[in-house]
């Protein structure tokens, strides 16, 4: 990293729900790009990172005895609570870092001055990498029915959609255009996937500028266009992903939905999913119950619900199925909108099509269709993620939503994606990052006029080359699922806790059973490699094989699974009470002398001490029988 | 560790030289040990009225006792059948889903009775103190604590060898009504008594241990669903009756006396699991001796609904099948 720093702090500690006040004090750095911690204190060094792109907020807390209070949230949900001894200190670190956090400019994004060891060359191939005009190939387009077109080669009928764009062939330009006047942001109708079985299509748009009673010839004649492209299908879905409410409350503004009536053979149909705002406040629930500090069951289960956080991802994931067995089963094209056809409508298409084509479950297929259908199709990244200081009502967790609903699948099918759950959220974490250029800005057109591809580097090359510590060791390969079905009852939407939970460490599996499965395989194909090459040298032989070649066979997976030292948590029960800003009571009450935080490996645990107290109370002849505080 | 029921203290507050004498030599000269009471202070207390009590510290000054209220009986019986219930309902919705999750109480069974458990372990381990456990009756939640602690603290608990002997010797032998507990299960309109899901919630805690820890427990899941299984009905003779006297002697069922015999009449579900071809259908592929004590974190996010028992028959398990074959796969090397 850099060795520049523009800030050292000491005396500083960094908490977590596991230790209390004690904990060990350590510096704070801050460079251009990151925060960085490091505890020296034990025998293994602790390194805590954080990129300044992933906080989203910093804020001051009240004074307790161990010193300043320092709370960071970030984009990536990991939470940092440091205490720093000197409250100059801690005034020039928030105010360091609020700035840093917050850049103004896209220049200033770290995309722009990342520059790892690379040859002009290969960042280039790097952004070749992946190339939307053979995904369209492998759908067979061009044919009969659809096309490339080049229509909005200079962004003239779409300035939020890329340069090129697929359409019926039936279509002629004056429908692209006439109907890209009665799209609102003019986002035509365009393809999304095509089902090779059976010509059924995915098409996306955004709402018609339709108000009470508006029609449009060139855009009925657009969905005549895409609907006689399947002529197996008499009809076509037209599928609103907006609560049925917004969608008509959009009309008295000039837009809203397709009158059935004026379309012919189309069936409309509303599939509610929440908008952004619910959204942003869905997760901020979420993440409230996340940083809860020793909750009960009760807590948790009702916060959880109250948040509404899997009730939305279950929307878009009925949404999904509804259009991948529409295409698969009903054989009928269909064609999604949500209101300007960026958000809701982004996530459906990509889970469509991964339910119903097992291409985009590979590596090179999931970054495609992240290619296409967010980044190309113009989702709004830099307004979404926050990447610059701008509207916080434009922020909303689109993009996870969508990550999450990969990996539902993912736990209900494990064998079935070609890359794990580190992948998705390496992807996530990036998103934020501003570390790459795929994410930037809002559409292809600012992307261009950045000039992304020539002063920034594409995420793609990076993760591939990890690819290794990204695999899915459990993957039987392309062939062995095709169209996905999943469960969408209740009980099958279950609680991420690698993705909200992922920094607090205690809650997760102690044993790794990934990381073991890796190594087994990696040691496998070691195993192979020396075989081959053995095998290679028996023909100049003469007598008996090499006894090597022969135990090859019997060796299993030796991986050593290290022993892992754990330690209990608090058992006690009784949290702590917690204030409304995050901290607990126990911080702030100097005198009082109770600890009921987790506590290290003592010879003697506060919690049973106290409680010899309280027996003693239970013990003597008290009349008015309290229950125990425990 | 020890167990025991209640001690029979009385409205009178009797002691009884023996017990505090027996519990004396426990421990060493200035040692101290924990008593574990599976019921509320509250409730231990209300049980003088009815002859029974808690150890007054008077009586046994080496020994701290802590309550840690577990739920046992109807309430516990009434949390599953809610559960099974809310997992059958087929008009469930997702809005109602979780709080009738919660509503049921199941999972927070679960936290307590891990919690407890670890607070036994933690007890012995950490302190180095002897811990002596006990509810009521001794046989419900008092077990629960006992075998778990020992599933957490003991490595040799944790091979299905060992697995075996502790459910021998801390259910079957140490008296859990079996035959009382495990009657009807959940879909039944009798709600029996005595009916109550301790065995259940044992085997859902022993669940979560493997899931937080998939590499230490020598069984798998499907060992766990085999014994649910053979607890409420089975072809073989380990679980039936309650104790080991009516295993042997016989029972009155009515006016008539019932000779079990069991050992002589039926056969054993362990002889039948044991066999190499039946065996290696609930070995853990992942297991990797491990010599340390198994922590498990009882946060509710670590706390996972037993899908593969409350779905079984809801949901297919094709495709988790799918995947431990591919781990079976991966970790033989073929």
């Amino acid at each position: 990293f850099h060795t520049l720093f523009m800030l050292q702090v000491e005396n500083v500690k960094l908490l977590d729900r596991y230790t209390n006040r004690k904990a060990a004090n350590g510096t704070l750095y801050l460079t251009a790009t990151h925060l960085i911690y490091v505890d020296a204190s034990a025998e293994v060094r602790k390194e805590t990172w954080i990129l300044h792109h992933h906080i989203a907020t910093v804020e001051k807390l009240p004074l307790t005895t161990a010193g300043y209070p320092l709370l960071i949230h970030c984009k990536n949900f990991h939470v940092a609570h440091f205490v720093i001894g000197q409250e100059r200190d801690c005034h020039e670190v928030y105010t360091s870092l609020l700035k840093l956090s917050q850049p103004v400019k896209p220049e200033e994004l770290y995309a722009f001055s990342y520059n790892p060891k690379m040859s002009k060359e290969n960042r280039e191939i790097g952004w070749k990498l992946i190339d939307l005009k053979v995904d369209y190939q492998r759908m067979g387009i061009p044919n009969n029915y659809w096309e490339i077109t080049d229509v909005n080669k200079d962004y003239e009928v779409c300035n939020t959609y890329p340069p090129e764009i697929v359409v019926p062939r039936a279509a002629n330009k004056a429908v692209v255009v006439g109907s890209s006047r009665f799209r609102s942001r003019g986002r035509i109708p365009v393809l999304s996937y095509l089902y090779k079985g059976n010509n059924a299509a995915i098409c996306r748009c955004s709402q018609p500028l339709s108000g009470f009673s508006a029609r449009c010839l060139e855009d009925e004649q657009m969905l005549q266009a895409i609907r006689e492209a399947n002529p197996g299908s008499p009809f076509m879905y037209v599928v609103d992903t907006r609560p049925k409410l917004n969608a008509m409350a959009n009309r008295a503004a000039g837009k809203g939905y397709e009158n059935e009536d004026n379309y012919d053979n189309i069936r409309f149909k509303f599939i509610g999913i929440e908008n952004i705002h619910v959204m942003r406040n869905s997760l901020q629930k979420l993440l409230e119950v996340c940083e809860m500090k020793s909750p009960s069951m009760s807590d948790f289960l009702t916060g959880l619900e109250n948040s509404g956080w899997l009730r939305h991802i279950k929307a878009v994931m009925d949404a999904g199925v509804f259009l991948a067995k529409a295409v698969k089963d009903e054989k009928a094209s269909v064609l999604v909108h949500c209101s300007d056809g960026w958000d809701r409508t982004a996530q459906v298409c990509s889970l469509a099509s991964l339910l119903l084509d097992p291409f985009y479950r590979t590596f090179k297929g999931f970054m495609v269709l992240i290619e296409k259908e967010w980044i190309a199709m113009g989702h709004k990244f830099s307004h979404r993620c926050g990447h610059l200081d701008g509207d916080p009502k434009e922020v909303s967790p689109v993009f996870t939503q969508f990550v999450e609903c990969v990996w539902q699948l993912m736990q209900q099918f494990p064998c079935t994606f070609e890359f794990n759950e580190r992948f998705l959220l390496e992807i996530h974490d990036h998103v934020y990052s501003c570390q790459f250029g795929n994410f930037l800005g809002t559409c292809h057109k600012e992307r261009e006029d950045l000039k992304i591809c020539e002063k920034t580097h594409s995420l793609w090359p990076f993760l591939l080359q990890k690819k290794q510590e990204l695999r899915n060791p459990l993957y039987r390969g392309f062939t062995a699922y095709k169209e996905l079905q999943p469960n969408t009852l209740p009980f099958s939407f279950q609680f991420w806790c690698g993705m909200y939970n992922r920094f607090d460490k205690g809650m997760h599996p102690k044993q790794c059973v990934l990381d073991h499965l890796l190594s087994c395989m990696s040691q496998k194909m070691k195993l192979e490699d020396n075989a081959s090459e053995l095998e290679n040298k028996l023909p100049f032989l003469d007598g008996p094989l090499p006894s090597e070649a022969c135990s090859l066979s019997k060796v299993g997976c030796a991986a050593s699974k290290t022993p892992m030292l754990n330690t209990p948590q608090d058992y006690e029960g009784e949290p702590p009470p917690v204030l409304s800003n995050g901290t607990s009571a126990g911080d702030i009450d100097v005198t009082s002398d109770v600890d009921q935080k987790y506590k290290e490996n003592l010879s003697h645990h506060r919690d049973l001490h106290d409680l010899n107290d309280a027996i003693d109370v239970l013990d003597s002849e008290a009349k008015d029988g309290k229950p125990q505080h425990h | 560790m020890l167990r025991s029921s209640q001690p029979l203290m009385g409205p009178n507050r009797k002691r009884c030289r023996e017990d505090e004498v027996l519990l004396g030599t426990v421990l060493d000269e200035g040692e101290r040990g924990f008593i574990i009471d599976t019921r509320s202070a509250q409730a231990a207390k209300q049980a003088r009225m009815t002859g029974g009590g808690t150890e007054p510290k008077s009586s046994y000054p080496q020994w701290r006792r802590l309550h840690r209220p577990l739920e046992r009986g109807r309430p516990l019986q009434e949390s599953f059948i809610k559960l099974v219930e809310a997992c059958n309902d087929p008009l469930i919705n997702m809005d109602r889903w979780l709080s009738r999750l919660e509503s049921c109480r199941w999972l927070s069974h679960v936290k307590a009775a891990l919690s407890t458990a670890c607070l036994a372990a933690q007890c012995m381990d950490r302190e180095e103190a002897s811990v002596l456990v006990h509810g009521a009756e001794g046989t419900d939640t008092t077990l629960l604590v006992t075998a778990l602690a020992q599933v957490i603290l003991d490595p040799s608990c944790r091979t299905l060898a060992g697995f075996q002997g502790l459910l021998e010797r801390e259910w079957i032998e140490a008296g859990h009504p079996f035959h009382l507990r495990c009657a009807r299960s959940a879909y039944s309109h009798a709600r029996l008594k005595q009916e109550a899901p301790l065995f259940l919630l044992f085997l859902d805690c022993v669940w979560q241990l493997s899931r937080q820890f998939p590499f230490s427990l020598e069984f798998g899941e499907r060992l766990l669903l085999t014994l649910f299984d053979n607890a409420y009905a089975s072809a073989y003779g380990t679980f039936l009756c309650n104790n080991v006297k009516e295993r042997r002697v016989g029972r009155e069922v009515g006016t008539a006396l019932c000779l079990c015999k069991v050992k002589e009449s039926t056969h054993s579900l362990w002889a039948w699991l044991n066999q190499p071809g039946e065996k290696k259908k609930y070995l853990n592929p992942l297991y990797s001796h491990n010599a340390l004590v198994i922590w498990p974190s009882v946060e509710p996010q670590s706390i996972q609904l037993w899908q593969g028992l409350f779905f079984r028959w809801i949901r297919s398990s094709q495709y988790l099948d799918e995947a431990w074959a591919e781990i079976q796969r991966l970790v033989e090397g073929n």
